[in-house]
């Protein structure tokens, strides 16, 4: 098709973008979906097609492979963008809206960084990681603990400002919240680190990111691969931008920085 | 208050041991006996509710973080003064492996018994079991007591410690130095147990020769009870050095599942380090953006849903979509009913019933409103109520129900001259169900003939 463009190409371009907006449909259990998917693979001007196609509705096109199926992402301001107000908005009055949000927020980062702990995981397309509430929960609280130790160390103004709520550090706010309460009912009680996470881990697992394994450890997931490829090629991306436009720069061994440290205070988690 | 609050903090202490601590009710359970001697002329039920309220307020039920927050003033850097708070917990609320709920006591709850701030464990430990060796030997036996007791919160503590790391082990294996610093951390932590071990071994061994040969009962009994103690410690330990001896098959384990892999580098983003880490050293008002963008990418698409008309009526009338499904709250949906609130008592039905059994003939609702006043200021409420609910009455139910008679009220057109209420004042009387049609028009008219005649 590399002269012309017919409209049955545009069709079929739209219709594997269409595939790609079911996130729960893979390929390899849709033959139409699978052939598609080839055609983007093996056919460069369908695939550019298809991508332009995208483009034009808001979207990116992240991956297209027979493994991965076609993974979209949203572009900035799109209408397919999942809103972070929505998905954190709680009915609770008399909390703060911007905690909640920076730990709704904290909690999918921690997820990421918990299912591919190295950036090799991230990278290996074989990869396939594993994530539990307990996990994430404690992984954070113990980078927190060091970020507390550290803070310590460099006997920085002690505690938060009465007056400026706002200038609190995110991990004093995350280990100030506890993991658990009880409930009357025994239901997760939503304001606590593990009732956040937990929610992050069943949202991811609804947008076709995650897939439940267990109940073990609070719930365990292993991740898709269209996990990996949107963490990998949009959400770190992007994030790491914001990151450096507030000129937060860490330099890190390519080893990845999550560590064990096991010599003085046992604290996990290493920058 | 503050006696059972601190009763409560020590039960929580003992409790704690390598894997979990004390339930809720457990605790409450323990604290009953304190609460009944503070005040043994209340109840057992109230007993049980001040031990809830004390945890309660122990956990700080109610606020979102469970804390507690001090302010406090002090003059910054530059000299000015400044106002900063400082966050504590007392009882923390955790998770245990099989979904339970229990509580741990913080450190600063554990300092607060121990009564020494920031002291480091072990050499704490070492300063008790001294101080608690020579209590032994000299006799002093409630002093010894004491310093066992110490002791054992430092024990806890010292397992708390070390269950913190070993957790760290288990977590990731990659990043760790198997060949030194694991196996050097373990065997320091083997030889600390194996010296307690003995030591406390010995302690019992002379404390417990104490309490074969003591004479005075009190004394006999303190010595048994220091025995306990420290019999409580030893098992501690044991416990401690089993998990220790699991960490390094643990480890084995967990590299096998984990499994080493070398790929291709490529230059990614490190999660942890260039984004979490970072992250959570931010201030909240910063890291808005960052984590906004982040979701934003790792949350994928929400296709627009597209309105149908078939659908709009019922899509208009939803509530507000809420996520709150992904909380687990949908697994166990609340079905029982809620009961209704309870208006009125039994006792003021009862009356209301009293009062409205009015045989052949009929009462003006003034008039029996002025008589409720009289009996309950709440009364005539529910009389008011019950003559409305009259002016148009269930007579096929009643039928059903088999009873022969109904309360009806008709309005004739009075005006109600009431101090609390307005409108008719409705004629209320007892009309017989003579007619043979069980709820027909017929039987209401002819009711309605009989009541209002």
């Amino acid at each position: 098709m590399s002269e012309s463009i017919s409209i049955e190409d545009i069709v079929a371009g739209a219709r594997l973008l269409a595939f790609g907006l079911r996130p729960k449909q893979v390929p390899s259990r849709d033959l139409d979906y699978a052939g598609l998917v080839k055609r983007a693979v093996e056919d460069d001007a369908f695939r550019e097609l298809t991508d332009a196609i995208a483009e034009g509705l808001g979207l990116t096109v992240l991956a297209v492979s027979a493994r991965t199926g076609m993974v979209l992402g949203p572009a900035e301001e799109s209408v397919f963008e999942q809103r972070f107000d929505d998905y954190a908005r709680r009915a609770m009055t008399g909390e703060r809206r911007d905690l909640e949000r920076v730990l709704h927020g904290v909690a999918h980062i921690a997820v990421a960084a918990l299912a591919f702990p190295r950036p090799d995981d991230l990278a290996s397309e074989t990869y396939v990681g594993r994530v539990s509430v307990e996990q994430v929960d404690t992984v954070v609280r113990e980078a927190c603990l060091m970020l507390a130790t550290r803070a310590a160390e460099a006997e920085e103004a002690g505690d938060p400002l009465d007056d400026a709520p706002e200038l609190e550090r995110v991990w004093r706010v995350y280990s100030r919240r506890p993991e658990a309460m009880r409930t009357k009912d025994g239901r997760l009680s939503p304001s606590t680190t593990r009732g956040i996470i937990s929610k992050a881990l069943k949202f991811l697992a609804e947008q076709g990111f995650l897939a439940r394994m267990s109940d073990a450890d609070g719930g365990t997931y292993r991740t898709t691969p269209r996990y990996q490829v949107q963490v990998r090629e949009l959400a770190a991306g992007r994030a790491f931008a914001e990151l450096l436009a507030l000129q937060v720069v860490t330099v890190t061994d390519p080893s990845g920085s999550l560590h064990i440290v096991p010599a003085g205070d046992g604290r996990s988690g290493d920058v | 208050m503050a006696e059972i609050a601190l009763q409560a903090i020590d039960q929580v202490t003992i409790a704690m041991d390598f894997d979990r601590g004390a339930g809720h009710d457990d605790v409450v359970k323990r604290l009953l006996p304190f609460v009944a001697a503070q005040a043994p002329d209340r109840e057992g039920g109230e007993h049980a509710q001040v031990a809830q309220w004390v945890l309660d307020n122990l956990i700080n039920v109610g606020s979102t973080d469970r804390g507690f927050r001090v302010l406090y003033g002090t003059f910054g850097r530059t000299g000015e003064y400044e106002r900063r708070v400082w966050d504590f917990r007392l009882l923390v609320e955790l998770v245990s492996a099989d979904g339970e709920i229990y509580l741990r006591a913080s450190d600063e709850a554990i300092n607060v018994l121990v009564g020494a701030l920031d002291t480091d464990v072990e050499s704490a430990q070492i300063a008790a079991e001294v101080k608690l060796e020579n209590l032994i030997k000299r006799g002093r036996l409630s002093d010894a007591q004491v310093a066992a007791q110490q002791a054992r919160y430092r024990t806890v503590q010292y397992a708390e410690t070390l269950r913190r790391k070993l957790e760290a082990t288990r977590r990731d294996v990659r990043s760790v130095d198997w060949e030194e610093e694991v196996p050097d951390l373990i065997n320091d932590a083997l030889v600390h147990i194996e010296d307690r071990y003995r030591y406390e071994n010995a302690i019992l061994t002379n404390i417990t020769q104490t309490r074969d040969e003591a004479e005075d009962p009190a004394r006999k009994l303190k010595a048994a009870e220091l025995v306990e103690i420290v019999a409580d410690c030893i098992r501690r330990h044991t416990q401690l050095q089993a998990r220790l001896q699991q960490a390094g098959s643990t480890f084995r384990f967990e590299q096998d599942r984990q499994q080493f892999s070398g790929h291709a580098r490529r230059a990614v983003v490190d999660l942890f380090g260039h984004l979490l880490a970072p992250t959570l050293d931010l201030t909240v008002a910063q890291a808005a953006r960052p984590v906004a963008a982040f979701f934003g990418g790792a949350a994928g698409l929400t296709p627009p849903r597209l309105p149908r008309l078939t659908h709009l009526i019922e899509q208009l009338l939803k509530s507000p979509q809420d996520k709150n499904h992904l909380l687990g709250e949908v697994p166990e949906p609340e079905l029982a009913p809620l009961p209704d609130p309870e208006v009125f008592t039994d006792e003021q039905w009862h009356r209301a019933t009293e009062l409205l059994e009015l045989h052949e003939v009929p009462r003006r609702l003034s008039g029996l409103l002025a008589d409720a006043r009289l009996l309950d200021p709440d009364l005539p409420w529910l009389v008011a109520l019950l003559a409305l609910h009259a002016v148009s009455p269930e007579i096929g139910v009643t039928l059903r129900h088999g009873n022969d008679q109904v309360l009806l009220a008709v309005d004739d057109g009075t005006p109600l001259h009431d101090p609390e209420f307005g409108g008719s004042d409705l004629l209320v009387g007892v009309a017989r169900l003579g007619a043979a049609e069980p709820g027909g028009l017929a039987a209401d008219d002819a009711l309605r003939g009989e009541a209002v005649a």
